[in-house]
């Protein structure tokens, strides 16, 4: 008897230990999504109402209508990860190799913008890159640029703002995978005759794939969805699914239209993540390095 | 399945508003609570160091009634998105009274019925002294559910200095010169109704949607010529005070407010044309817990020494004319007092021009379908 409790013990425990996680994730996550998916299939208007007439051509209609917006999404969210991903790398791999005892320093230097506010950032570089700001009217007085040139307003503006804001979430997964490479496999290579060129590419960049993969994931996800930077940043012809989205909902209270375009954005971002991964997953580049 | 059916999206019309309100019997039997929760946009009421505000810290002295002042309303449609499932439950939103600036979410309010009709007999001070422009606006006639906190125009600001020469025209927003240096407003209805003084349109309030349409090719081809800096929000000032634009739509206070922080060159303009007049508005959600407190504080503010306190630090277009000479005299800021934008002369106000008031949902998501595409390309 006292067998078959010790049994079921040990087989309900995981259960039990992933009940809260569980439900957490069941009322905060499986719940709005398919009241999104609901709402997505309804027609109507905030004054009438909306029902549910499952409406799925809101699909066809809205994909075509937005497809500009949903493709210059992907671009500019591409863009900004390819470019943190090479600007951040070298920060991390220096940290992580170079950075003896001032490690935690460097990092909590890397992070500290995070201490203020998304918003207030864009908007301190809405200042500095005013066609007359502290940048490009210098430059400009010195006659070093064209007095016609600017910046915001375009989309190397918005990507720049995505990119700026990347940095960190990019830099941080870097740093643990590069952190956690054994000296004795960089050295190994050494003693093997690799040159510094061949140790970092048949070794380190290898062995910091982990990183790589989930640094591009965080990235990647979180900028497609962006609306911020090109609210801010952007131009007359540089607007993104989700200032899109965000207008439909709060401006229009236009919610099956939203609720698409953030059902289509979610399902375009997991296709994309599922192909990402199936390409270029840690394993893949891992065995390239056996 | 029968789950997801069951649960659509209550509208907004006919819900929490209760039928057929005897609406004298009500005030009747309202009793003043010593207790008054605003909410109003940032920066739009007098103030001095310390956040303190002297109208107010006035009413409060006269009266006794003491008043929880919240500046949390940053734009008219997130705001009644945030109100309007309360009002929907048949709730109190915790407010008293709100500003809102006329349009489709004030008509909205109006429609559902979820305003209290003022109490006449309780603002005798609006029926002496309003102004001309604050009586009976078209999208509420006989104030009966609101009453102006402060009016303004939405005309052309720019940058001299820059333009190299006098703006008078709402057509220079479409000058080949000033090409990349525009600057547009965001708001769908702002852009409208520029397309349409473009067009020549008179009177806007009788317009269709054949004159929408005709607007937006005008806009539209404003912006495929590259002439648009940008679709801006409030932060349209910024843009031109940083030269990101030379020429602008604008609002007449904020120019105002410029000149006097560090931009004494910016100038605003009312076009040949017409220019754009808006109020916002103060009205009494349903359900308010002390509406005669709001009530009371309508009527203070409508006398004119209280209103030159207000003006004299708001610098909008002031809904009460007497205050202009006490803000001459007693204030002594002849800066403000002939101001044409605060206090509008004839020849300003002949170029007055109405909105298009939303006869209904229909109605609106025609209009905004027209004009997002242009903002959001």
């Amino acid at each position: 008897m006292s067998a078959q409790v010790a049994r079921l013990r040990r087989w309900s425990a995981p259960y039990l230990l992933s009940l809260p996680g569980g439900a957490w994730l069941a009322i905060f996550f499986v719940v709005p999504l398919v009241a999104i998916l609901s709402v997505s299939l309804m027609t109507g208007n905030p004054v009438d109402g909306f029902t549910l007439t499952w409406h799925f051509s809101v699909y066809p209609d809205v994909i075509s209508q937005y497809s500009t917006q949903f493709g210059r999404s992907f671009l500019y969210g591409a863009a900004s990860t390819a470019i943190a991903l090479v600007v951040m790398y070298p920060v991390a791999y220096w940290i992580a190799f170079r950075g003896g005892r001032h490690k935690s320093t460097l990092l909590f230097l890397v992070l500290l913008p995070f201490f203020v506010s998304f918003v207030i950032r864009i908007l301190a570089w809405q200042f500095i890159l005013a066609d007359q700001g502290i940048v490009l009217g210098t430059l400009k007085d010195l006659h070093l640029v064209p007095s016609g040139v600017h910046v915001l307003s375009t989309p190397w503006a918005v990507i720049a703002g995505l990119t700026y804001d990347a940095l960190p979430f990019m830099a941080l997964p870097l740093y643990v995978s590069l952190e956690n490479i054994d000296r004795a496999h960089v050295e190994a290579a050494a003693d093997l005759y690799a040159n510094p060129f061949q140790r970092f590419l048949r070794v380190i960049l290898p062995l910091s794939a982990p990183g790589i993969y989930a640094g591009i994931l965080l990235v990647a996800i979180t900028n497609i969805g962006d609306y911020v930077s090109a609210a801010i940043l952007g131009g007359p012809s540089t607007t993104m699914i989700g200032n899109i989205i965000q207008t439909q909902y709060v401006q229009n209270a236009n919610y099956p239209v939203a609720s698409a375009l953030a059902l289509i954005l979610m399902v375009a971002l997991l296709i994309g993540m599922y192909l990402y991964g199936r390409a270029f997953g840690t394993r893949t580049l891992q065995g390239y390095a056996r | 399945m029968s789950f997801l059916e069951a649960c659509g999206i209550a509208g907004t019309r006919g819900t929490g508003a209760a039928e057929d309100v005897n609406w004298s019997v009500f005030w009747s039997q309202q009793r003043r609570a010593g207790v008054l929760d605003w909410a109003n946009w940032p920066l739009y009421i007098d103030t001095q160091n310390g956040g303190d505000h002297p109208s107010i810290d006035e009413f409060t002295k006269r009266t006794g009634i003491t008043v929880s002042y919240r500046p949390v309303i940053q734009d008219n449609a997130p705001f009644f998105a945030q109100i309007s499932p309360v009002l929907q439950a048949g709730q109190s939103i915790g407010y008293d009274l709100i500003v809102m600036t006329d349009g489709w979410e004030l008509t909205q309010l109006i429609q559902n019925r979820w305003l209290i009709p003022l109490d006449q007999s309780r603002m005798p001070n609006f029926h002496r002294y309003a102004g001309v422009t604050a009586r009976s606006p078209s999208f509420d006639p006989g104030n009966r559910y609101s009453v102006a906190w402060q009016s303004g125009l939405t005309g052309i600001a720019y940058d001299p200095r820059m333009t190299g020469r006098e703006i008078t025209s709402v057509k220079d927003l479409w000058a080949p010169a000033f090409k990349g240096k525009v600057g547009m407003m965001s708001d769908d209805t702002e852009l409208g109704a520029v397309g349409m003084l473009a067009l020549g349109i008179a009177d806007q309030t009788k317009s269709t949607p054949d004159d929408w349409n005709r607007a937006a090719d005008l806009l539209k081809r404003q912006r495929d010529d590259g002439l648009v800096r940008q679709y801006y929000d409030q932060s349209y000032i910024k843009a031109l005070e940083d030269g990101d634009t030379w020429i602008t739509q604008a609002w007449s206070g904020d120019v105002f407010q410029a000149n006097y922080s560090g931009f004494p060159h910016l100038k605003f303009v009312v076009p040949k044309e017409g220019v754009m007049l808006w109020h916002d508005n103060c009205v009494i959600p349903l359900h308010a817990q002390h509406p005669v407190d709001a009530m009371e504080w309508i009527n203070f503010y409508y006398q004119p020494p209280i209103e030159a306190m207000i003006e004299d630090w708001v610098n909008y277009l002031c809904p009460v004319p007497a205050a202009k000479r006490l803000i001459s005299t007693r204030i002594d800021d002849p800066g403000v007092a002939d101001s044409p934008l605060v206090f509008p002369p004839p020849t300003t106000r002949r170029r007055f021009r109405k909105y298009y008031d939303f006869k209904g949902i229909e109605d609106h998501q025609e209009y905004t379908s027209i004009f997002d595409p242009i903002i959001q390309s």
